[in-house]
């Protein structure tokens, strides 16, 4: 930056020049930008025209098979549901309780600082550890076996970071006047937060909890870890039964395969007839997965625009 | 002050007998409340147990695991074969597959990513930034395993006619690929990093002449450097740790190797390999994913604490 201009034509032209740079990185951005997107429609896209032949009624009704014509995702997504619905039975209620204790009643001292730095870190925890952790401790030590109960629990604590992140924010976007109105009129600590800081996050924390459970629809590595078979031709048993006490928990004891890991499954097989079934098990991941996060992030929009204190 | 600690106990007669009678019921919804409260930090505290958790399953599996094997020799041996009956243990040979798939992705998402918040934070309209942000977000929500198979079946054979003789198994792939998955992390925490750096450090910039992109590359990208640089940093804990990408596109055989165009296991991979057999509870075989695991964590620790650290660092700042 050593030159002198003399006249102000000659530091116009030089700023002309400059700004002639502005426009090329704006085109840089955008093609990068859709370098991102394109490699996403394209991975959408090779996959659908790859799995549409077996994207049929029958491939939901069907269970893997030795033939890949005949293979279905019967038994996956029943697993999926089923692991699911342990996850968001164990997670949210874990996750809001945590995230309601250190917004409104944690003191600031080390005990919370702990408590915070772990959830940090958690978060950046590989998947695969989670699965080791659940291999060790729940599989051997407390003996759940390799069943949808172990399965559920090891996604519950890998979302739980993301639920307690979505609470926490929720809640601190509730001005201290509404606390302070319960108070007023002699609500305790705990009647303030069941009455109107949970009903008032709601939104916000369901925005956490389904943008969670699509990453725990997803996952494969630690369910692999932690033993689940790749080749299921069964349901587990179902949960309601005509005979007394009607209702059954003997599904969560149940082996179990699931979505990502039947595609994982076909995909790995040599066979490249197996590949189609992959393409379509990873079409209706996908959509999953994306229906989820779109729900998420509308009403995380929608949220922004329609709440003022 | 006066009046809060009044309102618990029963006062004078100008408060209604029943009011007074309801609040005096001290006791009870004491009671009532502090039970709440434990339960509440219980629920928090499960994260400090998932932490404990995770430290004692890998300790107490590796700790056995190095009564068999020397810690001398898991560092510093080169052959990877611990499920032969010649077992070899050394970590350095996955090593090789996790610091060469990791330094590709790096290569793609670091360029990507950089451009891609200068981008969206130095020149997008908010209104281009309101679209992008959502898309890129849901870039990241893909299941892995999808990558993976997108690793494999379409990137692998576009990179086979461009690269004559390369193997179906193969760390550039997936590396690449990897790298697409992680730029929305570093895209995403960069920009906040630059969007945290005060206006008037581009008014003044501005005021001096410079142009746009002037001013985000000798003064915004500067001052946020650090959060930029922990967004790198992110990323590569993120890239180091991915699994699926890996077991499915680069393949599970461990190969001693920084040549991104050959097959090779990474830690994660080799996880995967193991868990998809059929080992018994307590062999060496068995011990070995925990030492990897635990390795893998170590790694990834520290990664994570580096870049926590710098991206405190520059929201101190301002």
């Amino acid at each position: 930056m050593t030159y002198v201009a003399q006249t102000p034509e000659q530091i116009r032209g030089l700023i002309a020049k400059a700004k002639r740079w502005d426009v090329i990185f704006v085109a840089l951005g955008i093609i990068a930008l859709g370098i991102g997107l394109l490699t996403f429609v394209a991975l959408f896209l090779d996959m659908l025209i790859d799995g549409w032949a077996r994207l049929r009624p029958e491939f939901f009704t069907q269970f893997p098979s030795r033939r890949a014509g005949q293979a279905g995702i019967l038994s996956a997504w029943v697993g999926t549901t089923l692991v699911m619905l342990v996850t968001a039975a164990v997670a949210v209620p874990l996750g809001v309780a945590a995230g309601v204790y250190l917004e409104e009643y944690a003191p600031k001292n080390w005990v919370t600082d702990i408590i915070e730095i772990n959830i940090t870190n958690l978060a950046g925890v590989p998947s695969i550890v989670y699965g080791l952790l659940a291999l060790g401790l729940f599989v051997y030590a407390f003996g759940l076996g390799q069943s949808i109960r172990t399965a559920g629990l090891t996604l519950a604590l890998l979302i739980l970071p993301v639920v307690i992140v979505a609470t926490r924010e929720a809640i601190r976007s509730i001005p201290g006047m509404i606390r302070e109105g319960a108070y007023a009129v002699g609500a305790t600590k705990w009647q303030t937060t069941k009455d109107h800081i949970i009903p008032y996050s709601l939104p916000g924390i369901l925005t956490g909890v389904i943008i969670g459970m699509s990453r725990a629809i997803g996952e494969t590595a630690p369910i692999i870890t932690i033993g689940a078979l790749t080749f299921i031709a069964f349901l587990p048993p179902s949960p309601v039964s005509m005979d007394f006490p009607f209702l059954s928990f003997e599904w969560l004891k149940a082996p179990f395969t699931v979505m990502p890991i039947q595609m994982f499954n076909w995909t790995s097989r040599p066979d490249e007839a197996f590949h189609a079934n992959a393409a379509a098990a990873g079409t209706i991941l996908v959509f999953m997965t994306l229906a989820m996060n779109g729900l998420a992030i509308w009403l995380r929009y929608r949220l922004r625009k329609n709440i003022k204190w | 002050m006066e009046s809060a600690s009044a309102l618990g106990a029963p006062v004078g007669a100008r408060v209604p007998a029943m009011v007074s009678e309801r609040l005096a019921k001290k006791f009870s919804r004491n009671l009532k409340e502090r039970a709440i409260e434990a339960l509440l930090f219980f629920a928090a505290s499960v994260s400090v147990l998932t932490t404990v958790g995770i430290v004692y399953v890998l300790v107490k599996e590796s700790v056995v695991f190095f009564t068999q094997v020397s810690l001398w020799d898991f560092l510093t041996d080169t052959q990877w074969t611990p499920l032969f009956d010649d077992a070899h243990f050394g970590i350095m040979v996955l090593l090789s597959g996790t610091i060469t798939s990791s330094a590709v992705a790096l290569l793609v998402a670091v360029p990507l990513g950089t451009t891609i918040a200068i981008y969206l934070s130095e020149f997008a309209t908010p209104r281009a930034r309101e679209i992008a942000k959502p898309i890129l977000e849901l870039l990241s929500g893909v299941p892995t395993i999808v990558y993976g198979y997108f690793a494999l079946l379409f990137v692998t054979p576009i990179l086979q006619k461009l690269i004559p003789g390369l193997p179906g198994f193969n760390l550039l792939s997936a590396g690449i690929v990897m790298g697409i998955m992680i730029v929305p992390l570093v895209a995403s925490i960069s920009e906040d990093a630059m969007r945290a750096v005060p206006m008037s450090l581009r008014e003044g910039s501005f005021a001096m002449g410079a142009t746009r992109l002037q001013t985000a590359i000798n003064v915004v990208f500067p001052a946020a450097l650090s959060g930029i640089a922990a967004a790198y940093v992110l990323g590569i804990s993120r890239a180091v740790g991915e699994t699926m990408i890996l077991a499915v596109a680069a393949g599970m055989q461990p190969n001693l190797t920084f040549n991104p165009m050959e097959p090779a296991a990474t830690i994660t991979a080799f996880i995967v390999q193991v868990a998809l057999g059929d080992l018994p509870h307590g062999s060496v075989g068995y011990q070995t994913i925990f030492a990897a695991g635990l390795t893998l964590f170590l790694l990834t620790l520290v990664f994570n604490l580096i870049g926590l650290w710098m991206r405190k660092r520059f929201r101190q700042a301002y």
